[in-house]
């Protein structure tokens, strides 16, 4: 479990993050949400420990980051797994050594055993033997975010990240990419946060809903009451989408 | 009046803003050199990676270096040559003043201002395509120390430079053989007694000293330049842009101190 306690963070005279508070559970996925420049990436950055935020505390099982020594952080980070927006795969490196290049910086397994281990999880994000050998460059969108989510969990972590994993994908991509994500989540009991603004994800597979604007957490709940809130700043982001805007004329017409 | 100065304070401003900046790079640069030698990579990977280096940085230079070695010395024999028209300086001075030219200068100096340019601006995209596509950031997040893991290994390969530069400057010392061989302007058993005259193995260490910094420089500054780069592809470029005039600036004053030092006693 996460739990961030009172977030604050500021870059030169702008405060980006004034102040946020929230706990991410275990085995869940949960999406924080909101427009962009609401800070949800500099959100996930301070939860990687890529940003120190200057007050308020971030704990993962009980560890508080930024009581840890340099030791311990490096430790926590090794369980840790993150999906950027654009992969951030090596681009020196092929499909398989990409996968497995955690494994060699943090285990000692052996080369046999780290292949077999990166062949496993590759096969459970459903790539192909004949793509392992391929360069990132050679792959296409779809198939580099299922890349990046096998390199993420390859070394077991404890937490996944994803920043917008399914930007840039068709929606049966998108939709691909989700359901694994949240499979994987369930599977390995991981605490996974992602951020996304794409109201499809939030649909299919928030458990729970951060909903940030303007570096305050201006909502919290799950899918399943993200429609029914009264809060005018979620549901003009919700609604921004003729589609949902059709699906809540529907479930009020209902209620009516 | 108000005018005038209004755009005193305004040009005055603008100097200290830049100054604060050169400041800031400056002790960032010197913060990075900390940290190439802070929590190193496993040993295993890092191995790999130095070969991968040697191969991109050294072994690839090779070609270049040697063909513009070979035909530089041969320029500077041709040059020397033609202007020592009076019939009381002896013929062996060309091959005295080619290998001079070249063991001093030419060979640790110029070849290196060109290193700065092909190596230093591959390093520089190399790492700055690398921040742009977020992949250093998916270095940290693993907990890896990502200054270490990409500069550590250019570091160590450029340690090797010494070795491109004496091949420069035998290539250069035969270029200069084969322009009297082809071009006629001195004997062959002149220019070979020239080469031999009067030498002072100091200047091989005074130029190997100074091949050692400069190899510092390539690898240090390009690196800096890349590593902390902000932006997009356009960025890239205009860094690779900077780091290159830096590390040419940087070689250039380095060899004027170097000189000062070493051959001025």
């Amino acid at each position: 479990m996460i739990e961030v306690k009172d977030l604050h963070k500021s870059f030169g005279g702008a405060h980006i993050l004034k102040g946020i508070s929230t706990t991410f559970e275990k085995g869940k996925t949960s999406l924080v949400i909101g427009q962009s420049g609401s800070g949800k990436t500099v959100f996930l950055k301070c939860l990687l420990g890529l940003f120190s935020p200057e007050e308020g505390t971030i704990s993962y099982d009980g560890k508080i980051y930024s009581e840890l020594s340099g030791d311990q952080k490096s430790d926590l980070r090794a369980e840790m797994g993150m999906v950027f927006q654009g992969s951030a795969l090596f681009d020196s490196m092929t499909i398989l050594e990409n996968v497995m290049f955690p494994l060699r910086m943090f285990t000692k397994q052996s080369k046999s055993e780290m292949q077999e281990r990166a062949n496993f999880v590759l096969k459970r994000v459903n790539l192909a033997e004949d793509d392992h050998n391929k360069f990132p460059s050679e792959a296409s969108g779809g198939m580099q975010k299922r890349v990046a989510i096998a390199r993420a969990i390859v070394n077991k972590p404890n937490y996944l990240f994803c920043d917008e994993p399914n930007s840039g994908l068709d929606p049966k991509t998108a939709m691909v990419i989700d359901n694994l994500i949240q499979e994987i989540t369930e599977e390995y009991n991981i605490t996974t946060i992602i951020n996304s603004h794409d109201m499809n994800s939030v649909m299919e597979i928030g458990q729970k809903i951060v909903f940030l604007k303007d570096g305050l957490k201006e909502w919290e709940g799950s899918r399943d009451n993200v429609f029914k809130t009264d809060n005018e700043a979620v549901t003009d982001f919700v609604y921004s989408s003729e589609l949902f805007k059709k699906v809540r004329q529907m479930y009020l017409e209902e209620r009516v | 009046m108000k005018l005038a100065l209004n755009t005193f304070l305004f040009f005055n401003l603008a100097g200290i803003i830049r100054s604060m900046n050169y400041l800031h790079n400056i002790g960032a640069y010197f913060l990075m050199i900390k940290q190439i030698f802070r929590k190193p990579t496993k040993w295993s990977v890092m191995k790999r990676l130095i070969f991968n280096e040697i191969d991109d940085l050294i072994i690839g230079s090779l070609g270049i270096v040697a063909f513009i070695s070979f035909f530089v010395g041969g320029v500077v024999t041709i040059q020397t040559a033609l202007n020592l028209t009076s019939p009381i300086i002896p013929k062996t001075l060309v091959g005295f003043a080619t290998r001079q030219s070249v063991i001093l200068e030419f060979a640790p100096t110029f070849i290196s201002i060109i290193m700065a340019g092909k190596v230093g601006s591959f390093i520089t995209s190399t790492i700055g395509t690398m921040r742009v596509t977020e992949q250093i950031d998916a270095l940290e997040v693993m907990g890896i120390n990502a200054i270490n893991y990409l500069v550590f290994p250019k570091f160590i390969a450029l340690m090797l430079y010494p070795f491109v530069i004496s091949i420069a400057m035998f290539l250069g010392i035969v270029g200069g053989l084969a322009a009297c061989y082809f071009g006629g302007f001195v004997s062959i058993e002149d220019y070979i007694i020239g080469v031999q005259m009067d030498f002072i193995p100091f200047h091989i260490t005074y130029a190997f000293i100074k091949t050692i910094v400069f190899a510092f420089l390539i690898a240090t500054i390009p690196s800096f330049y890349g590593f902390y780069m902000r932006g997009g592809a356009l960025e890239v470029g205009k860094a690779s842009t900077t780091s290159f005039v830096w590390t040419s600036v940087m070689i250039i004053l380095s060899n004027y101190i170097l000189t000062q030092l070493l051959l001025s006693v």
